[in-house]
């Protein structure tokens, strides 16, 4: 079996979660890679929009950044930026959110914004927000990747940029959050979902060779554990010369 | 009718210490040698405005030309963070400076407020974020019509906007295509606008998906070819995503920084 890294099973789980057909808002790095290896393998009509205003972008190389002109030169329509958050993330008309943290917590609240310290005197300044709280608001469901560790997965968030279910079940609708939150967090050792109920992140399935303790030693709070946990299938042949190919394109871009 | 000007004139007749200034541009159009004018003439006490304080923002904080920064992402796209932007919020070097923090989508609809006349805008954003805590400039509001609570920020009305563009002809009539961002907003909702151009044309020819900035709503043009660069203009310019990527390691160490700033900035030749 072809050997693989912890970052490309992330990736390929994460592009796995995207069905062909959908609307995706992308973010740039891990995200666009996942969103372009899904486009690439079993999505190939997955609609990739990203928040410099192309709309349904289909980069044959992996963008540096959210407005790389061969984003604009693929886009079936190209569109101003006030126009790509009022008419199109926010009446609800995109599918899926893709979503980083560098802090989450149980219910799936992220900070990108500062860790430690308080907030004007803060240990790390974190570039903040950007289109985030919004697609975290309004997206019809997002998915969160990130890699699990106590440093990340903390019991506490220090300060909520995006709102995943708040503090628990109703939260969102009391907010008037009209999209479904994080309902899948994707991370280098498996898969967490929300429970229905609670709304709290349970374990769901384990990456291949990953067991639940290493999943509880990554976790800063009593991590729940589904009944049933699965374990994922490593990736394909295919999925992974896709994604090697894709992340060639990176480094030889100009 | 928009003047022609020099970009050193542009800048020393727009630019003044204490202003607030907008220099917009998603990832493309990025006008970086209006910001290094900007350097060179050595402004103070600036509260820069921008949704994505990037590279050239880092220049300027770091150069200490800002006081305040109003924006809603600040990084180095694709590549980290900003070393002279975390440098002057966690250390105050080389002056403190002061954050007034937003999401993209309130910072877009802030300057298209401004750009339509109203004080604030609405929309569905912010809530239940740590962001309201920290500013006065992001309120709740009830719909007069249905009651539902929404979010308003007030209008962005900068002293000047900065953007750069494709072309201009002769009467300052701006033409840019291709990502255009938030500039056409960013330069309504402005007292006064500079823009430069890669090029000055007799006639300007349609393009596909193009954002004209009438001249009679434009202060002055300024043609500075390459102007955007380390950023691009589509038809013109590539991006210089080794240059995003050298920034990393230009700007982690002061003396690093300060010695490019000196060599790239203050003693770069202009043209007039």
């Amino acid at each position: 079996m072809t050997e693989y890294t912890a970052d490309e099973m992330m990736t390929v789980a994460a592009a796995r979660q995207l069905r062909d057909g959908t609307a995706c808002f992308v973010g740039i790095g891990l995200p666009s890679t996942a969103a372009n290896l899904a486009r690439a393998t079993h999505a190939p009509g997955l609609v990739l929009i990203y928040e410099s205003g192309c709309l349904g972008a289909k980069p044959d190389r992996l963008p540096l950044s959210i407005g790389d002109g061969v984003l604009a030169d693929t886009a079936d329509a190209v569109v101003s930026v006030p126009e790509v958050f009022n008419y199109w993330l926010q009446p609800g008309r995109i599918d899926v959110g893709f979503l980083g943290a560098a802090q989450l917590d149980r219910y799936g609240n992220i900070n990108t914004t500062v860790v430690g310290g308080d907030y004007t005197d803060p240990k790390v300044r974190l570039p903040g927000a950007g289109g985030a709280p919004e697609i975290a608001a309004s997206c019809g469901e997002v998915v969160v990747v990130v890699r699990q560790s106590l440093r990340t997965f903390t019991e506490r968030v220090d300060f909520v940029t995006s709102v995943g279910y708040g503090s628990g079940p109703g939260d969102r609708a009391r907010l008037g959050l009209r999209g479904g939150g994080p309902r899948t967090v994707i991370t280098d050792l498996g898969v967490l979902e929300a429970d229905p109920a609670t709304c709290e992140l349970t374990l769901t399935r384990l990456h291949p060779g990953v067991t639940v303790d290493q999943a509880r030693a990554a976790t800063g709070w009593p991590l729940a554990v589904a009944d049933e946990l699965a374990t994922g299938e490593p990736p394909t042949a295919d999925e992974l010369a896709v994604l090697r190919a894709l992340e060639a394109t990176k480094r030889t871009a100009r | 009718m928009a003047k022609l000007v020099s970009l050193a004139d542009g800048v020393a007749e727009l630019v003044r210490d204490g202003d607030t200034v907008a220099l917009e541009g998603f990832t493309h159009l990025i006008p970086f040698a209006a910001g290094h004018e900007i350097i060179r003439q050595r402004r103070r006490d600036l509260t820069l405005v921008r949704m994505t304080p990037d590279v050239i923002y880092d220049q300027l904080i770091g150069a200490g030309c800002a006081r305040r920064l109003v924006f809603s992402w600040g990084g180095n796209p694709g590549v980290g963070s900003l070393h002279r932007f975390r440098d002057a919020v966690q250390n105050s070097w080389p002056v403190p400076l002061e954050l007034e923090e937003h999401s993209h989508a309130g910072m877009a609809n802030r300057y298209v407020a401004g750009a339509s006349g109203l004080p604030f805008a609405v929309l569905r954003g912010y809530t239940g974020t740590d962001l309201p805590r920290h500013t006065t400039n992001i309120r709740p509001i009830e719909c007069p019509f249905t009651g539902e609570t929404l979010t308003a920020v007030p209008a962005l009305r900068p002293d000047v906007t900065v953007v750069h563009a494709q072309r201009a002809d002769r009467a300052g009539n701006v033409q840019m295509w291709g990502i255009t961002g938030v500039q056409k907003e960013a330069v309504l909702a402005a007292q006064r606008s500079l823009i430069t151009v890669e090029e000055i044309v007799d006639e300007l020819e349609p393009v596909p998906g193009q954002v004209v900035l009438p001249g009679w709503a434009v202060t002055a043009v300024a043609r500075v070819p390459g102007g955007s660069h380390p950023s691009y203009t589509q038809g013109y310019s590539v991006r210089d995503n080794e240059f995003y990527r050298a920034w990393d390691a230009i700007s982690r160490d002061r003396d690093t920084f300060t010695d490019w700033i000196a060599r790239h900035v203050h003693e770069a030749e202009v043209p007039a």
